[in-house]
């Protein structure tokens, strides 16, 4: 077990190296810092001071070791267009896509799974089929044409919920959040909702098929034979089996959450990371997109990580794997 | 030689019983091929060149729909703010994301199947570089490396194609190298191996057409989810230029004038992406219930 665990940790530092240079490099050909931060006034002698002052005159392998250097100890740069810490910039905004995407994922576990269970049961039932039909719709619709319809209904026409930003915030543990306050919670909704409508169709269609494999288990048949009542099937042999799929994807699907958010969060101007990367994209604020693309490889990778001993933990097949 | 009379009269059997007794099925399937034939005809039927700006009027801008133009013809879906009649542009917009769909998710296949079925017919040193690489990519969510990709070498037409194949052949890679995996183990391979044909050919000849139907029901889907990713990158300013837009970058510039109450310049576009993301997405459903036989012995009881 140990060895396994020591091999995926080795498979994982290569692959947060390799990626971290893909998008070091990568990143490198966009845009020229100097002419971004320089104005009309700048002479070529200020220009190469700048360039020296950023430590772009040294070789690309040494502006990588320096820069990799820098980020072990937590230092990820200074963005050119705020002028400050790119680590602080990320961590400020960091809690506000945490309590969007937690929320989302909320309501998606808490109506997908139950419509999901209800349709696989009920399979050829009207009420199914219209269930089935709607969430094929709703994942058939693109995210950003969702939150414009959800802007356009609730926003405009009906004027119940607000269309931007992040309303009041309040402190806890020395963090602001939204959720604890009614204002905050009422600029949550829309973009949540956005969020979660996905999530909803996808846990509806896990949930339908795993409970349609299910239903016709042996075991299943053995409960009822035995006069097991329905509801207690359902509890003790159909939710606890099924939970194992969705379990393991929702976790993978955290990750997920967190960078789709960049959609839902740029519509809505809810000021979270996805946000920050791609305003930051558009500015060419070279330092953030750097930063926010390492770390969000840097925590894939991690989740990764985390899902393989966990299933090698729970599978022995894997663990005695060559 | 191949039959390839028989082999098309199979062909037009299986997409009998795929579709038969599934209306909504149907109806997908005649949605899409109707919006293709719109997008491969637009520049003979759509009211005007809506990327020729000598003939668009800024006079013209911001009418709303069935309004008369300035030169007598009548806007049934209305015009933009630079007075171009969102009937056209939602017919090029549907030319444009069509076609990048289709280019991606063809190359994207090409690549895939070709990977999987070089790793299948390799093993060593080869097979585990591609399956790292496949590894790599399928742990990362597709839109942000579409993004990463878009960061680093720019927007355009080409570019968002390139991010968008990045998101399509590893799936199929995977996919592809286990079906020929399990077509390997088969005696008509150890012969073919025996009587030293070469790897290429064995790949081609054998391994392709025997272990490519699994793959292939991935299509429809793969295409759904470019025409998607396309519209989403385009809508967010990372896509396809200003100046030819796409159906989602139609979308983005009419979600300016939503808030004043100017409602068809997005909403048209909208209705026209989601259809015909809906129309593929219910035949691939079908396609892919067809082809599991677990479901279909479900539906049986």
């Amino acid at each position: 077990m140990i060895k396994y665990i020591l091999k995926r940790l080795w498979h994982s530092g290569i692959l947060a190296i390799v990626m971290s240079l893909i998008v070091f490099f990568g990143l490198y050909v966009v845009g020229d810092p100097v002419e971004m931060l320089s104005d009309d006034e700048f002479t070529e002698q200020d220009k190469i001071e700048l360039a020296i002052e950023l430590g772009l005159d040294k070789p690309l392998f040494e502006q990588y070791f320096t820069y990799a250097g820098g980020m072990l100890q937590g230092d990820f740069g200074t963005s050119f267009v705020h002028n400050r810490p790119v680590l602080d910039l990320i961590m400020e905004r960091l809690p506000a896509t945490i309590e969007i995407s937690l929320l989302a994922m909320i309501i998606g576990l808490a109506i997908g799974i139950p419509l999901g269970i209800f349709s696989g049961i009920k399979n050829n039932s009207r009420a199914s089929k219209i269930i089935s039909f709607f969430t094929t719709v709703g994942y058939s619709t693109p995210n950003f044409w969702q939150a414009i319809i959800l802007i356009m209904v609730f926003a405009v026409f009906l004027q119940w919920l607000p269309a931007s930003g992040r309303g009041l915030t309040n402190s806890m543990f020395g963090i602001e959040w939204a959720w604890l306050s009614l204002n905050g919670l009422q600029h949550m909704a829309l973009p949540a909702i956005n969020l979660a409508i996905y999530k909803i169709c996808m846990q509806q269609r896990l949930a339908k098929s795993g409970t349609q494999e299910i239903l016709y288990q042996e075991y299943m048949t053995f409960a009822r034979a035995k006069g097991i009542s329905r509801n207690r099937i359902i509890r003790r042999h159909l939710l606890r089996n099924i939970l194992i799929p969705i379990v393991t994807i929702t976790g993978l699907e955290v990750g997920g959450l967190i960078a789709f958010s960049t959609v839902t969060e740029t519509i809505f101007s809810w000021p979270g990371i996805g946000k920050l990367l791609l305003d930051s994209i558009h500015m060419i604020d070279r330092p953030v997109v750097v930063a926010y693309l390492i770390l969000i490889t840097m925590m894939f990778v991690f989740i990764n990580f985390v899902v393989d001993v966990m299933y090698a933990f729970l599978d022995p097949r894997i663990r005695h794997q060559k | 030689m191949i039959d390839y009379k028989k082999k098309l009269a199979t062909l037009s059997l299986q997409t009998k019983s795929i579709f038969s007794g599934h209306p909504i099925a149907i109806a997908g399937l005649i949605g899409f091929v109707i919006f293709v034939l719109i997008a491969l005809l637009a520049p003979w039927i759509a009211p005007q060149n809506p990327y020729d700006l000598k003939v668009l009027d800024i006079m013209d801008g911001l009418l709303p729909p069935l309004s008369k133009l300035g030169n007598g013809t009548t806007s049934w879906l209305g015009t933009d703010a630079v007075g171009r009649d969102i009937l056209s542009a939602v017919m090029y917009g549907l030319r444009l994301s069509l076609f990048v769909a289709f280019v991606a998710t063809t190359v994207g296949f090409l690549i895939g199947v070709f990977l999987g079925l070089l790793a299948a017919v390799k093993g060593g040193w080869v097979e585990s570089v591609i399956m790292r690489a496949v590894d790599l990519k399928v742990s990362f969510p597709g839109i942000l490396l579409a993004l990463m990709m878009l960061a680093i070498f720019g927007t355009g037409v080409d570019k968002i194609i390139y991010a968008l194949i990045i998101g399509v052949w590893a799936s199929k890679a995977r996919l592809t190298r286990s079906s020929a995996l399990s077509e390997m183990q088969k005696e008509y391979i150890d012969a073919a191996r025996i009587s030293a044909i070469p790897n290429w050919r064995i790949m081609l000849k054998f391994l392709l057409p025997n272990s490519i139907a699994p793959v292939l029901v991935m299509v429809p889907m793969s295409l759904s989810g470019c025409i998607g990713a396309e519209a989403t990158l385009s809508f967010l300013g990372v896509g396809v230029p200003i100046t030819e837009p796409s159906l989602g970058l139609l979308i983005a510039n009419g979600n300016d004038y939503l808030l004043s109450g100017k409602w068809w310049i997005s909403l048209f576009p909208g209705l026209v992406l989601v259809s015909l993301v809906l129309c593929i997405n219910v035949v691939a459903d079908r396609i892919r219930e067809h082809n599991n036989p677990f479901l279909k012995s479900m539906n049986m009881q």
